[in-house]
């Protein structure tokens, strides 16, 4: 048994069925991307005025990821070029560019991911906030080497419960706390590091997705991406290496392949073109 | 499973273009086979549906007789609940899950994967004269994927502190607050019913715009096809934003995000330990944007099948196929911009209310269309009332009263009383109970001679048509008194409390009466019936067979669809010489032919041609 139109396209339609499939696929993938979206508006509209973080990610590193993978989508199109004029060497080079981009840009995401891991923010009980980066940690002390305007007070509105459960806040503590900023000279240029002892703190919290509404939606829009780029890296590395057999048996349905590929890897780039400025810019 | 190994027996012998000989795994289990997968979706469905049927039965017995032991099954359910079933009577809690998983079974599990995937599966590829769907691997993970999440689903019943409790919708901050793990395990699930719904999709639309065979252009297409096109449009793009929102909630629950968790959250007194910032109604509209197309995936399909019994059994052309086929695509559009009707008493808004009244009202135009093609269709027909044309005609009547019902849930002030209430339980369930479910018992009954080749029983196909009508409605009609009463959906007494008999409530006014109260005993009595009532079926399908009347031709319904000329059970491959089509799907009694119908792919008689 044969099923029609796996590989030639249907005259009425002028598509062979993967082709199809992918571009229903990928208006899924639309409706997806698009449900995220829009949480990431009704988040933003919601929010108290004033409460939404401006200049938390990297935008030089997010510039460069973008070029990355414009770069890859213009690989995977002269890759599919190169096998149309059957030059399966040139494909296998551009592929591999491809890849290589892939990988490179899931390095510089993870590097940011990493960042906001190590990135504390620490509310002592004596109301001050320390917001920097993780040196080091012991289950008795934080070193932190705090960011330029990282420590200031924290606003009562911004953390009601960081107040409620220290009305008596021991002496001992908040004497130890004053210390030690005295000791580290109130870093104003947060060149140096600030030891904090585990007794002092209110609550101690890195950057990842439970610190707040941008950073979930940050994590889930950016995660969900990467997903799609590993997945989409996964199989054109797939099809260069042990998939290769078939353009020596049927060199149509392989550069077919490479088209559908090609095609969902231009989508994961476009959703990247809108994730930068929606996340990074505005 | 059994039941895949018994229908393809008969057919493998007679295969004889069919050269590789496939083992009993591929064959029967990891199937490629359309035939197959539809089968192995409509047993598992049919199973799920049961036991859909099966929680809500148990709970009717919390509703009817309040904190008294469950018979039968009660000793079973203190063993494997345990303490949320002590002595073998029903907790609240239990209550809740119950309720909650009667409606994701139902709907997730049970309707959506047999009306879409099990029916669409087994007919749409022979109606349209393909061999196999255009993806037949993709195809078989599809279903695989649906079972997964069948098992997770399942398997949340006996993990400690039970399944997910925060009702079908799952609404946050609920959902995500309740310390148990059921939550978890429904919002995994729903990620692999999704994923499934997702494959399914995409290979039912690419094989209906691919794989037609020669001349069967769109306007000849039968209109099951058509409503299965329709409803592959809507999973495909309204199942994805709830994808996302389960994403997210499974965030707000295993990694302490507040998608959904709003600032100032308390929890049992104290100060919930989040960062808030997040909305519960962006929950409720991403579900909403899913759910309220469900609806028309759960009806959509029954509609297909209702129009393919009513024209075989009119002997006579469908009246006004193209406003049927216009009709649909209108529906399935305006599907995607009433959702927020669900949500009046959310404090959106009067200017958004305003806007859903509006697309709501108008989205009953096609549906009433619909429904109005198939009733003048009957007019002048000579009707056939076998089984599965009583259960079509049932289902426009019952459809009907459904869908009359929704109309002053539509308008928001009605709908600000009878909201939440037992009105709406009976609305949505005569649209989904008396209505898919009746069409697609008639579905069973009219493709069963060509996935088996032999008939079932007719008499006692109408002993379960009859007696599930009348328990039907015994169920579902006193609801609408009960709701219009003021009787809330989510009381796990039954709404003892707020009976007139309470000496509480003495002098209470808006209390429910004595007879409210009562027709609680009723229902419950007639659920317990309708389960009966389904006896005659099952035993009815698995008797015949093996020892159904055969069915004489491979088109015993004298029927003009292209599944009708294919062999009896259809071969691997379906066809032997791939179908030309000549016609429309529905040519019956045509002047001048041979016979009273004249099938897609019989060419043009010789004596009209001269």
């Amino acid at each position: 048994m044969d099923i029609p139109y796996t590989t030639t396209p249907r005259e009425d339609t002028g598509l062979y069925n993967a082709k199809v499939g992918i571009w229903l696929f990928l208006a899924s993938e639309v409706m997806l991307f698009g449900a995220l979206f829009s949480s990431y508006i009704l988040l933003r509209v919601g929010a108290a005025p004033g409460t939404w973080p401006h200049g938390l990610l990297n935008v030089p590193l997010g510039t460069i990821n973008t070029l990355v993978l414009i770069c890859s989508s213009v690989t995977v199109v002269l890759g599919w070029a190169s096998l149309k004029m059957n030059r399966f060497d040139r494909y296998r080079i551009y592929q591999t560019i491809t890849v290589l981009c892939a990988l490179l840009f899931l390095c510089i995401k993870s590097f940011e991911y990493r960042d906001k891991f190590n990135h504390y923010e620490i509310i002592k009980k004596d109301g001050t906030v320390v917001d920097g980066h993780l040196i080091e940690k012991t289950k008795d002390y934080y070193i932190i080497h705090p960011l330029p305007k990282a420590t200031k007070k924290s606003m009562e509105s911004e953390h009601p419960a960081a107040h409620s459960g220290a009305a008596a806040a021991n002496e001992h503590a908040t004497a130890t706390a004053a210390g030690e900023h005295e000791a580290t000279g109130e870093h104003a240029g947060g060149a140096e590091h600030v030891k904090i002892m585990v007794s002092d703190i209110e609550r101690a919290q890195n950057y990842g997705p439970w610190h707040n509404t941008y950073l979930a939606i940050y994590f889930t829009l950016t995660g969900l991406h990467a997903l799609h780029v590993l997945g989409g890296a996964l199989v054109i590395l797939y099809i260069l290496v042990p998939g290769a057999k078939m353009w020596k048996t049927d060199p149509e349905r392989y550069t077919n392949r490479i088209e559908i590929s090609g095609l969902f890897w231009h989508f994961v780039d476009l959703v990247w073109i809108f994730l930068f400025p929606v996340l990074y810019l505005l | 499973m059994e039941h895949s190994t018994h229908t393809h027996h008969a057919g493998a012998h007679d295969d004889h273009h069919h050269h590789e000989e496939l083992g009993f795994w591929q064959k029967y289990i990891f199937s490629t086979d359309h035939k197959v997968i539809g089968i192995q979706y409509g047993i598992t469905s049919l199973l799920f549906l049961l036991f859909g049927f099966s929680l809500m039965m148990v709970m009717r017995w919390q509703l009817a007789y309040p904190g008294s032991p469950i018979p039968l099954v009660g000793g079973l359910l203190e063993k494997i609940m345990g303490p949320l079933a002590s002595g073998g009577v029903m907790s609240s809690d239990l209550y809740n899950m119950f309720g909650a998983m009667h409606g994701t079974i139902m709907v997730f599990l049970g309707i959506v994967p047999l009306a879409f995937a099990a029916f669409g599966n087994y007919v749409v590829p022979l109606q349209i004269g393909a061999p196999d769907m255009a993806f037949p691997r993709i195809n078989m993970a599809s279903y695989w994927v649906y079972f997964l999440g069948g098992v997770v689903m399942l398997v949340s019943f006996i993990i400690p502190g039970g399944p997910a409790q925060a009702g079908w919708t799952s609404y946050s901050p609920l959902a995500s607050i309740i310390p148990t793990n059921g939550q978890l395990y429904w919002v995994i699930g729903m990620v692999f019913l999704i994923t499934s719904s997702l494959l399914g999709a995409v290979n039912f639309l690419a094989t209906i715009i691919q794989l037609r065979a020669p001349g069967m252009t769109w306007m000849r297409l039968p209109f099951f096809v058509w409503a299965q096109f329709v409803t592959g449009f809507l999973l495909l793009l309204a199942f994805p934003p709830l994808e996302a929102a389960a994403l997210m909630q499974f965030m707000d629950k295993g990694l302490g995000t507040s998608f959904f968790l709003p600032t100032g959250l308390m929890v049992s007194g104290k100060m919930a330990a989040i960062s808030g910032g997040g909305s519960p109604l962006l929950w409720q509209h991403l579900f909403w944007f899913l759910a309220h197309p469900e609806v028309y995936v759960l009806v959509l399909p029954a509609m297909g099948i209702v129009a393919e019994v009513i024209t075989n059994n009119i002997r006579k052309p469908l009246w006004g196929y193209k406003a049927l086929v216009y009709s649909v695509l209108t529906l399935g559009f305006l599907s995607f911009i009433v959702w927020a009707h669900h949500m009046y008493l959310t404090g959106m808004g009067t200017a958004i209310s305003t806007f859903f009244q509006t697309t709501t009202i108008i989205i009953s135009i096609p549906s009433v269309i619909i429904l109005t093609v198939l009733f003048i269709s009957l007019w002048g027909g000579s009707i056939r009332f076998n089984t599965q044309m009583l259960f079509c005609l049932a289902f426009l009547v019952m459809f009907g009263i459904g869908g009359l019902t929704g109309l002053p849930l539509g308008f928001s002030y009605a709908d600000l009383f009878l909201h939440d209430t037992y009105y709406v339980i009976a609305h949505f369930h005569y649209l989904v109970a008396p209505g898919t479910i009746f069409a697609l018992y008639a579905g069973i009954y009219y493709w069963f001679p060509k996935m088996t080749g032999r008939m079932m029983s007719d008499f006692w196909g109408k002993v379960h048509f009859w007696t599930s009508l009348i328990f039907m409605n015994l169920i579902f009609q006193p609801m609408f008194a009960q709701g219009m009463a003021g009787m809330l959906r989510r009381m796990y007494d039954g709404a003892v409390n707020y009976s007139a008999a309470t000496a509480a409530n003495a002098g209470v006014n808006g209390v429910l009466s004595e007879a409210i109260i009562y027709s609680n005993r009723t229902i419950s009595m007639a659920a317990w019936m309708l389960a009966l009532a389904q006896i005659p079926f099952i035993i009815n399908v698995f008797w015949s067979i093996k020892n159904g009347r055969k069915a004489g031709s491979d088109n015993p319904w004298d029927s003009t669809t292209l599944e009708w000329q294919a062999p009896t059970p259809p071969p691997h491959g379906n066809f032997a010489v791939v179908p030309v089509v000549y016609r429309g799907p529905y040519e019956y009694s045509v002047p001048g032919h041979p016979r009273d119908f004249s099938p897609q792919n019989m060419p043009e008689p010789v004596s009209r041609k001269a």
